[in-house]
């Protein structure tokens, strides 16, 4: 290892990424957020249009992908950087105002205030994202980079002191980053929060020779997109990170287990991987050190259950994807029985935050057990959906209220879901409950991947118990008893208890069983299934009383429990658009020209109650699932 | 290499090979435990069948007896309220998916699941859970034995002698979820698949699912 030879090479990598950089920094630019949630709601479209115009009015202008802008709410995005004027984010782009803002600003010079989200740096004319109360609560480590750099150029990541960590790291022991990493006690971001820095140093205690890094980015929950986001926007953090750690154990190869279903993700890292070879930051004799470490990537097709540390090993060997029973630790007996380090994607994405800043920087953010950000797709009844970073710490009410600003249409909160399918339901009551691994899990939910579900009053707790575990048993591999056919047991309870069919005695069963699943079973699939089910059992007996009790769905949600009713007195007579919706002619015109539904034919679609005009709002949700009276009279 | 130690289970002092596993050292010392998937010469137990729970001081949940390594100085319990409530849900929940009729079955009086019974003083027979309703068939292709499904406990004993034993490799976990089996390749008869009627497999089957047409009375 020469002395300063890493440091003085990286210097000239990185004066090379700031003048290819930099010319295209004095041009104005248009940055185009296509990771694969822009995508999907039509951002490559809005990148042609963009270029198209840009091309037709012959304007100087360059447009760019970039990753996940994390407002993903206001999809398709861009910012435009126009020198003279802050950066400034548009959001909900159509073809419409892509002319518009080509014609007024990038050809004209009116920045369009009124279609923009926020501007990105400060200045004097329009407020930043930090200016709303999200963004006084976020705070952007790993996700700093995200949508600002081109994905696809590691100039842009090395321009922003990409790759200096790994520079640094290198003119010094290989130990110097595990003391960093221990020192910051960074805790592992795939669910469990069990410290990186304390599986990395038992890695290096088996003393053996051959060792690998895995990146895990199986990210199998549904509706978590923030490793997938990460790994589009900013791939080159966690390469580093990867080879960060590789350095510290002394690993020889690593791979990156990323889903197939991945396309974009897979295509972006691979692209990485060879550009940070070309430039000798991966492969033999790195930044001409005597160390070498390659990276490839492994695609899993799996089911959930693959993302499991030792499930994932298992399919890596081109066995069954199953979970084997621990000890041995994958620390010791990995990958082709060798010691291996497995961590998340977020986890990899710190180290270099934390080797260049170093580790009192670190734990100067979040709380002292838990330092650091918590990264969390934000979904379900809020206004602002997208991918978030927050301190952690940051209570759920903040998240909810602040960072989220709020429900939907005024509804009434109810719970967040947390954690993914085997996180758990918390009310009201536990909204100040600090968002740390630690917390979460007194409180019976876990920090799991990072989703966040927002729930009102329109949610019934007992389907959302089953949703969730319908999801687990289906993944359930089958292996132990426990979690193949104890859960399938408590799925077949909840969809007695939806139906109102059950008594006391079926709660008492669902709670002992779901406790015996999470004592019993061999994986952390079998052990974390039941936490939908007993929170919502903790914290919402009473709408599980209702239903089983009095047949009734407080939320209205349980098919077999409510039924549809046009209330006499609020029909107009004269309107006929529920009759026109009703699916199987349920709706029918009666003597004296009210509407009536034949609840014979009536399938419970819900499309007569979103059908019928807001100044009648003549339908409702009957549960139980009985007639009025008069009703009755009448029907006979 | 084995160094012999001395450990506590249930109150009795018993020496014991270090490394080990728990199981096996409860059961040469007619301690019983319940097990259905534990094989002795299986280096990574599949520890799939949940049944073999113990506690042991300064572990703060139980754990497995056969993938658990004797320890200088380990103090076990076979028995508590807790352990005897997860052993009785794990049997229970195998009742459940099991075409449970002993009078009608080779095993009867030889089968694990009577022992485990017996032993734990637990019903044959449990009204907690529904009965999972399966439609599998019996395979009686092979010449001397048979193979009913709605009996398998899904163990691995009879897959280990197959392709350890045997070294044929005829059988086979398939499937996921509840409908895990243990199945030839694509599901055909065993006497259509490459299984070479060894029968070892029916030897290891601690239950009534692959058995000697003959011992069907
Ligand atoms: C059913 C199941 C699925 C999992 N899926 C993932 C996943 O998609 N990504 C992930 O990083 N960890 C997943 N984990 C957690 C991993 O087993 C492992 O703890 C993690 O990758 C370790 O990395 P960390 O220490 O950086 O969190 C899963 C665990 C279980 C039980
Ligand atoms: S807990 Fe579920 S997923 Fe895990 S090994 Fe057991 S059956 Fe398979
Ligand atoms: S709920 Fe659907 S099926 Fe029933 S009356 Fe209304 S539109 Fe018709
Ligand atoms: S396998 Fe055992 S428990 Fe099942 S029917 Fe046969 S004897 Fe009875
Ligand atoms: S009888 Fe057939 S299936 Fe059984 S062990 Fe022998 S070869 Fe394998
Ligand atoms: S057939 Fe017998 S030995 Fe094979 S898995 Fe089933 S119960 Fe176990
Ligand atoms: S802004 Fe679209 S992925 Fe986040
Ligand atoms: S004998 Fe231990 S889990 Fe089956």
């Amino acid at each position: 290892m020469s002395a300063s030879g890493s440091e003085a090479i990286y210097q000239k990598l990185y004066e090379e990424a700031k003048k290819n950089i930099d010319g295209k920094e004095g041009k104005t630019q248009v940055l185009v957020g296509t990771a694969t949630c822009g995508v999907s709601a039509g951002a490559l479209k809005i990148k042609e249009d963009f270029e198209r115009e840009i091309k037709e009015k012959d304007l100087d202008v360059d447009v760019v992908e970039v990753g996940c802008i994390g407002h993903c709410y206001a999809e398709p995005l861009a910012v435009i950087a126009k020198p003279g004027h802050p950066a400034v984010c548009y959001g909900y782009l159509d073809d419409g105002l892509v002319h518009r803002l080509v014609e007024d600003f990038l050809a004209g010079d009116d920045p369009s205030y009124e279609y923009a989200l926020a501007a990105l740096d400060r200045n004097d004319v329009f407020p930043t994202f930090e200016d709303f109360p999200r963004g006084i609560y976020e705070q952007k480590l790993i996700l700093e980079n995200c949508g600002y750099i081109d994905t696809r150029d590691i100039f842009s990541y090395i321009a922003r002191d990409g790759y200096k960590a790994l520079s640094k790291a290198l003119e010094e022991e290989p130990s110097a980053v595990l003391e960093e990493v221990k020192a910051a006690n960074l805790r592992g971001r795939g669910g469990a929060g069990f410290p990186a820095g304390i599986k990395w140093e038992a890695c290096i205690k088996s003393g053996q020779d051959e060792k690998y890094v895995i990146c895990n980015a199986d990210e199998g929950d549904p509706g978590a997109f923030m490793d997938r986001s990460i790994l589009e926007s900013d791939p080159h953090l966690v390469i580093e990170g990867m080879v960060l750690c590789a350095y510290a154990i002394g690993a020889q190869k690593g791979y990156l287990y990323i889903r197939a279903e991945y396309p974009r993700a897979v295509g972006h890292v691979q692209e990485a991987i060879n550009q940070a070879r070309e430039k000798g930051l991966l492969g033999e004799s790195i930044m001409d050190t005597d160390f070498s470490f390659d990276l490839e990537i492994f695609q899993g097709s799996g089911a959930f259950v693959c993302g499991e540390a030792t499930a994932l090993v298992n399919s890596m060997e081109g066995n069954m994807g199953m979970p084997e029973s621990r000890p041995p630790r994958l620390a010791s007996q990995g990958f082709r029985g060798k010691p291996t380090v497995l961590n998340n994607v977020k986890t990899f994405a710190y180290v270099p935050y934390i080797i260049n800043r170093g580790a009192d920087w670190f734990k100067e953010i979040g709380t002292e057990d838990n330092p650091g950000t918590a990264v969390f797709s934000l979904v379900g009844k809020v206004n602002n959906t997208g991918l978030v970073e927050v301190p952690m710490g940051t209570t759920l009410r903040e998240l909810v209220f602040d960072v989220g600003d709020g429900l939907r249409d005024n509804k009434e909160f109810k719970a967040v879901q947390i954690g993914g399918p085997s996180g758990g339901c918390l009310p009201e009551s536990a909204l100040d409950v600090p968002i740390d691994f630690d917390s979460l899990h007194e409180a019976g939910a876990i920090m799991g991947s990072g989703g966040l579900v927002v729930l009102d009053e329109n949610d019934c707790m007992v389907s959302v118990s089953r949703y969730f575990l319908e999801f687990t048993q289906h993944e359930s591999c089958g292996k132990c008893t426990f979690c193949r056919l104890g859960t399938k047991h408590m799925l077949d309870i909840l969809n007695d208890i939806t139906r109102g069919e059950g008594d006391a005695e079926t709660l008492e069963l669902l709670k002992d069983l779901a406790e015996d699943v999470r004592d019993g079973s061999l994986c952390n699939l079998g052990k974390t299934a039941p936490n939908p089910v007993l929170t919502t059992l903790e914290y919402f007996m009473d709408e599980y009383k209702a239903h089983i009790e009095e047949g009734r769905c407080p939320a209205g949600v349980c098919r077999e429990l409510i039924l549809y009713y046009i209330e006499p007195p609020k029909c107009s007579k004269l309107c006929n658009v529920c009759v026109g919706s009703c699916p199987t002619e349920a709706i029918f015109t009666r003597d004296d020209g009210l509407k009536e539904i034949d609840q014979e034919k009536c399938v419970k679609c819900d499309n007569c109650l979103k059908a019928c005009p807001p100044e009648y709002n003549a339908i409702v949700k009957l549960s139980p699932p009985v007639l009025p009276p008069e009703k009755e009279k009448t029907a006979k | 290499m084995s160094e012999l130690v001395k450990i506590t289970i249930d109150d009795r002092e018993i020496e014991a090979r270090a490394g080990e596993k728990l199981l096996w050292t409860a059961l040469e010392n007619d301690i019983y435990i319940p097990h259905l998937c534990a094989i002795k010469d299986e280096k990574r137990p599949n520890a799939s069948c949940r049944l073999c729970f113990v506690e042991i001081e300064g572990v703060d949940h139980p754990v497995t007896a056969c993938t658990r390594k004797v320890e200088e100085g380990m103090v076990v319990k076979t028995r508590s309220p807790h352990l005897d409530r997860l052993v009785k849900t794990g049997f229970e929940l195998l009742l459940s998916d099991h075409d449970l009729k002993c009078a009608k079955c080779a095993a009867n009086k030889s089968c694990a699941l009577q022992t485990i019974a017996k032993e734990r003083g637990l019903k044959l027979r449990q009204k907690r859970f529904k009965l999972i309703e399966r439609d599998y068939k019996i395979d009686d292709s092979p010449a001397e034995f048979a193979y009913n499904r709605s009996r398998c406990v899904l163990c691995g004993q009879c897959v280990w002698a197959d392709r350890e034993e045997a070294k044929v490799g005829a059988i086979g976990f398939t499937q996921r979820g509840v409908n895990r089996a243990v199945t030839t390749f694509e599901d055909i008869p065993l006497a259509d698949s490459i299984c070479t009627e060894c029968h070892l497999c029916v030897d290891a089957c601690p239950v009534g699912a692959l058995y000697y047409k003959s011992d069907l009375k």
